[in-house]
């Protein structure tokens, strides 16, 4: 089944610049509608009122980490179906581990490249 | 002049945390071994004696270990070098952001205008901005990195704080020591107040590259779950 690039895709990072490139990254691999957020609270908020396709979400935020925000969606029967990718320069194996353990569907290692971006995308989505 | 202090009077104020002057717990010390030699009535046992020594011992090697610590005048390593350091550490992460900002500002310019190109050229141009975008995840890592250090300066100032504290207190003593190994010194009075960066809660950040672990070794983790 063919991907829809037109699906909303929530990206949440505390840091504006990575907000800003891996938004930038998606639009080059044909994906325009992304909304953003800065912590897992902001984007647990903007989940419940909008349907998203997609969450690709840093770890390290406050108040609500990207694990919190992860763990919240999959508890809740509304959101739990949603891929979830964290990107995060949490590489311990540890974390890995957690995440996995959480429900995360793919974890991407900071700093990353658009290739890794795209493959993990068409990992969890499909190829497009 | 420092009042006399009984050895009561200044358990009493240890207890309750009160800040003591070295020259007042040099004091303190001092009547305390005073009052345990005072204890041993008539002549001295040999075992008597060579408890008493070892008090005074202890006496001067506490003397010398608060010298040494207002020597290193520790109010002005916390007040004013850990914070000009913090300071400096938080305008590195402020200005990469700005500078960051720029690049991306004009890269998603270049992004634009190749649209208008020859395909061929306007590939090749729209690959280089992939590039620069790529490029630019090292401001998100290099903050995390710096915070990591602030994080590391403010535990090293608590710690000196606390060693201060548990020695009484040596501000006093510091700028007299001070004094006389730095008579060039300027004054302190106006240093900079104690960084208050909130600092982001990091697990562990990102590692070191020697020591990181890669993204194939984490796919390769991910597979092994499934």
């Amino acid at each position: 089944m063919a991907v829809d690039k037109k699906m909303k895709i929530l990206v949440v990072d505390d840091y504006k610049t990575m907000l800003r490139i891996i938004r930038n990254l998606l639009k080059q691999l044909g994906f325009n509608n992304v909304e953003e957020a800065t912590d897992g609270s902001e984007a647990l908020q903007k989940m419940r009122n909008t349907d998203f396709g997609l969450v690709i979400s840093d770890w390290n935020m406050e108040p609500m980490t990207g694990l919190q925000l992860l763990r919240e969606v999959r508890s809740d029967i509304k959101l739990k179906g949603t891929p979830f990718i964290m990107i995060t320069a949490e590489s311990k194996t540890d974390n890995v581990v957690a995440a996995k353990e959480a429900g995360v569907n793919n974890y991407i290692v900071k700093p990353f490249n658009a290739a890794t971006l795209k493959d993990k995308l068409e990992g969890v989505l499909g190829a497009f | 002049m420092t009042a006399p202090v009984t050895n009561s009077q200044s358990l009493d104020a240890a207890q309750q945390g009160e800040s003591l002057s070295v020259a007042r717990q040099d004091q303190e010390v001092k009547g305390m071994i005073e009052s345990v030699a005072s204890a041993f009535d008539g002549d001295l046992a040999p075992g008597d004696l060579k408890l008493y020594r070892e008090l005074d011992d202890l006496a001067r090697y506490i003397q010398t270990a608060k010298e040494e610590i207002a020597a290193l005048c520790p109010d002005d390593i916390s007040g004013r070098h850990i914070a000009a350091a913090t300071d400096q550490l938080d305008a590195i992460v402020a200005h990469t952001e700005e500078a960051t900002g720029f690049i991306l500002d004009a890269a998603e310019c270049i992004e634009e205008a190749a649209k208008a190109l020859e395909p061929e050229a306007g590939q090749k141009i729209a690959e280089a901005v992939t590039r620069i975008y790529e490029a630019c995840n090292f401001q998100d890592i290099t903050g995390q990195r710096i915070s990591k250090v602030v994080g590391t300066l403010k535990h090293i100032d608590e710690k000196i704080g606390v060693l201060v504290s548990a020695f009484g207190g040596v501000s006093e003593d510091a700028a007299a020591v001070g004094a006389n190994k730095d008579s060039g010194k300027a004054d302190d009075g106006d240093a900079p107040a104690h960084p208050t960066q909130a600092g982001k809660v990091l697990l562990e950040g990102p590692q070191l590259p020697s020591a990181a672990t890669s993204q194939d070794e984490i796919d390769a983790l991910f597979e092994s779950f499934d």
